[in-house]
């Protein structure tokens, strides 16, 4: 493998995975804040609350995976290697 | 001494005319549809109207499939989609389960490793295009050929993004499950690869959680759009 294509590999998958992350912490950390005052307001939606919360969440955390599977691709089937 | 190791994009290949087959997969598969047969056909050959045990398991999991169908396709016509969406839930969350659950590194193949089926992108690229067929046979025997007046709501200048969402749908759907659960095994298998011992405990647990959750995504996520193909405007 040429060795600049691999270092830029190296880096870029770090860079997909640290920046996917970033936008996806925020938004988790706001609707978790949210919710947990919707919960402090009204206790016995407690259930439903955090049903859908479980639900955004993962959503969310789609995003970042997006990222991982861009790194897993240059990192084990990089496409601009020719082997 | 290697206890474990890290392998990913290493296949145990099969072929089978012109085709090439992960066979790895494949064995996993018909595994976790074996379990679901044994299990459904072990609870239903002495049924009673008062269910006890894996009878009554087994309608607990059936009632709670008819809610997420329920909640996204709505009263009148959930009935018909109860089957399909009860298939992608049951096979993703045994796969995924199977796949964390069952010491499958004991039995050694020649190339590669016997893993969940749903870490592997044709598993899930396969069950996410079942998911556009689906909606897109919800929509047209429903409404006919109006179905495609939605491509041009709320105007004609959408269009080209309408459109561009039928491409959208399967590809997320097919990348989020993959990469969720491709993310916890390679989480579990680079822990255990440094502490093998206890340390990794935590994160099985919370794979586990994950990819239950996964599951129930998927079907509410094709149930919401079998019931958005479906809806009159």
């Amino acid at each position: 493998m040429d060795s600049i294509i691999s270092a830029a590999s190296v880096i870029a998958a770090g860079l997909a995975v640290g920046l996917a992350a970033i936008g996806p912490g925020i938004g988790q950390g706001t609707a978790s804040a949210q919710a947990v005052e919707g919960i402090a307001r009204q206790p016995e939606a407690e259930g439903k609350i955090r049903g859908t919360l479980l639900l955004s969440l993962a959503f969310m955390e789609a995003l970042t995976i997006y990222g991982l599977v861009v790194a897993l691709s240059l990192l084990f089937a990089n496409p601009f290697t020719n082997q | 001494m290697l206890i474990s190791s890290v392998k990913v994009g290493e296949h145990f290949y099969l072929t089978l005319g012109v085709f090439k087959l992960h066979a790895q997969v494949f064995i996993v598969s018909f595994f976790v549809i074996f379990i679901l047969i044994v299990f459904s056909l072990l609870g239903t050959n002495k049924m009673s109207q008062t269910p006890r045990g894996l009878q009554n398991f087994l309608e607990y999991i059936l009632e709670f499939i008819q809610d997420i169908t329920k909640s996204q396709i709505g009263e009148h016509y959930y009935r018909d989609w109860v089957p399909f969406i009860g298939t992608l839930f049951l096979f993703i969350f045994v796969s995924n389960w199977s796949g964390a659950l069952i010491p499958w590194k004991i039995i050694i193949l020649p190339e590669g490793e016997l893993s969940a089926p749903t870490n592997d992108i044709n598993t899930t690229a396969a069950l996410a295009l079942l998911t556009s067929l689906a909606y897109f046979y919800a929509g047209i025997s429903k409404r006919g050929i109006r179905y495609f007046s939605r491509y041009i709501k709320p105007t004609p200048i959408l269009l080209p993004i309408n459109i561009l969402e039928d491409f959208t749908k399967p590809l997320s759907l097919s990348f989020r499950l993959f990469g969720n659960i491709l993310a916890d095994e390679l989480v579990v298998s680079v822990l255990t690869l440094l502490v093998p011992l206890i340390v990794p405990l935590p994160v099985m647990m919370l794979g586990l959680f994950a990819s239950s959750i996964q599951a129930l995504i998927f079907a509410t996520l094709a149930a919401a759009y079998i019931g958005e193909a479906i809806e009159e405007h």
